[in-house]
């Protein structure tokens, strides 16, 4: 979408509420960041809108540079001196943590600029797709090649000598850790775990840990670990190669309590669950990347058992 | 060699001019020039030396302009604002002699402005003593004081920048990090 589509007809401004719980959001709470108002070389393209505030793909300074542009809006429902506040807060939080977590060498977008008052932060644009793509990309192709052959198997001798794994319910089966081409799954969600250690070991917890703040970027050129790595998107995304560029840190805090630390995980193996099914049986090899990361891991996945215990009670209770 | 830079997401009101001058011989007068506050003399002169690249001087452009946009300048003019983004208050010293000059031409409906390039490149032809040069990364880099960078943005307790073997991913990591200082510097 263009900056330009984004305007539509007039709608009716909502009038203030009192209450200060969330409306849904129209589009008048959003209105485009007085950045985007200005010439660019090609026009911005919104990515996501979330309830928090939208995020855009543009350029940045010269023509040749991509940006994702992170804009939180004033919330009109707010008392103007105190969403101020917020919003200047949660900008520079955030800011200040991307900082941290490069200078400690933790894959995360380089920050380009902050704009505190507007509400604005430009990221370097991360090429590549979230984690959440690629895994569903991943089980996708893998039902279709099941289904091919299942269809197959009808007409064809040679083919139904495969066997049981050409029936039905192996093409909607889980993904199990020693079925053919599941090791490229695997291996991306060691690599998972072990960018989720390499943060928690820089003293940030990321808050909301889930597939879509996870983005698999392709290997620069010449950067690839060995050989024969995916050096485009298409690529990557096909192959699941690359490496894990963890982003979103509007919840994110500095600590290394074990806790918290537990927590993430906590949060991301529901998140990882219930976003993929079919891979869920597959997450304790995060954990397993996680592990090898830090000394104090083993603790943290300790933690993640109490964790784990406490949230299946409240589940049983609610 | 003056060149008019299109910065992306800057109104058709301002218009970016840089150049580079090397050996320069009379960089006292140019401080004094600015000190003075010389009408005349309304440029960004800084220290080709702490200068990393394009991207990281027109960052500094950029968030100079949005200050003045928004009306919330700390100091006179866009052009002190781009000083004190790029590297502390004074943007050269007596002994530099290497430059970058910016010169940003405001145009309003209520100040319209008549100076063109051209007037701003006779202009600095004409005062700055020095050897023009290209304002490009190449050209930059070869001028880049980075102990001094280092220093000024506390980047020596870096570790994991020193272990990067390949020295062009080491340059770039440095430059991403100066940049990130930079937009949050003073907040
Ligand atoms: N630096 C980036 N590079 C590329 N895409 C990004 C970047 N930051 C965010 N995105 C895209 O925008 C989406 C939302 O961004 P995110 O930071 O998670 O904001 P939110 O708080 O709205 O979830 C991400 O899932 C991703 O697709
Ligand atoms: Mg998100």
């Amino acid at each position: 979408m263009t900056a330009a589509a984004t305007t539509t007809a007039p709608q009716p401004i909502p009038a203030p509420v009192p209450d200060p719980s969330p409306p849904e959001p129209s589009i008048h709470d959003f209105p485009l960041p007085s950045a985007l108002l200005h010439p660019s070389s090609e026009p911005p393209t919104l990515i996501t809108q979330g309830a928090e505030g939208r995020v855009y793909r543009t350029t940045w300074v010269d023509a040749g540079r991509e940006c994702a542009l992170k804009h939180r809006p004033a919330k009109p429902y707010r008392h103007p001196v105190l969403d101020a506040r917020l919003t200047r807060h949660r900008i520079l939080s955030e800011a200040r943590i991307l900082q941290k977590c490069r200078r400690e060498g933790v894959a995360v977008p380089a920050l380009y600029g902050v704009d505190e008052a507007a509400g604005l932060l430009a990221l370097e644009w991360i090429p590549g797709a979230p984690v959440r793509v690629c895994v569903n990309g991943w089980i996708a192709r893998r039902k279709e090649r099941r289904r091919r052959l299942a269809d197959g198997a009808v007409g064809d001798e040679s083919k139904a000598q495969e066997g049981q794994d050409n029936s039905e319910p192996a093409v909607v089966a889980e993904v199990t850790a020693d079925e053919e081409g599941a090791d490229v799954l695997m291996d991306l969600l060691r690599r998972m775990g072990e960018a989720v250690g390499r943060l928690h070991k820089s003293g940030v917890v990321h808050g909301d840990l889930t597939t879509s703040n996870l983005m698999l970027r392709p290997w620069e050129k010449g950067k690839a670990p060995s050989n024969g790595h995916a050096e485009t998107e298409q690529a990557a995304e096909e192959s699941l190669d690359g490496e894990i560029v963890i982003i979103d840190f509007g919840l994110a805090s500095q600590g290394t309590a074990d806790e918290d630390r537990a927590v993430d995980l906590y949060v991301l193996e529901r998140a990882f669950g219930s976003t993929h099914p079919k891979a869920e049986g597959l997450f304790p090899v995060v954990l397993d990347g996680y592990r090898g990361t830090f000394k104090g891991a083993p603790v943290v996945l300790k933690k993640l058992e109490d964790v784990r215990m406490r949230g299946r009670k409240r589940s049983m209770l609610g | 060699m003056l060149e008019t830079v299109t910065l992306e997401h800057v109104p058709t009101s301002h218009s970016v001019h840089v150049a580079v001058f090397r050996n320069v011989t009379n960089a006292e007068f140019l401080q004094s020039q600015l000190l003075s506050r010389n009408a005349d003399f309304e440029y960004a002169f800084i220290d080709a030396s702490t200068v990393i690249s394009r991207f990281h001087l027109l960052s500094a452009v950029y968030k100079a302009i949005t200050v003045e946009l928004s009306g919330s300048m700390k100091t006179p003019n866009v052009h002190s604002e781009i000083i004190s983004e790029a590297y502390r208050r004074y943007g050269i010293q007596p002994s530099t002699k290497d430059v970058v000059v910016v010169k940003v031409l405001i145009s309003r409906d209520d100040a319209p402005s008549t100076a063109t390039s051209e007037d701003v490149a006779k202009h600095l032809e004409t005062h700055v003593q020095g050897d023009p040069a290209p304002f490009s990364d190449d050209e930059l880099a070869r001028l880049t004081d980075w102990s001094k960078l280092r220093k000024y943005h506390k980047l020596n307790g870096v570790n994991y920048v020193e272990g990067i073997k390949d020295e062009q991913t080491k340059k770039r990591e440095l430059e991403l990090l100066v940049v990130s200082a930079m937009s949050l510097r003073g907040l």
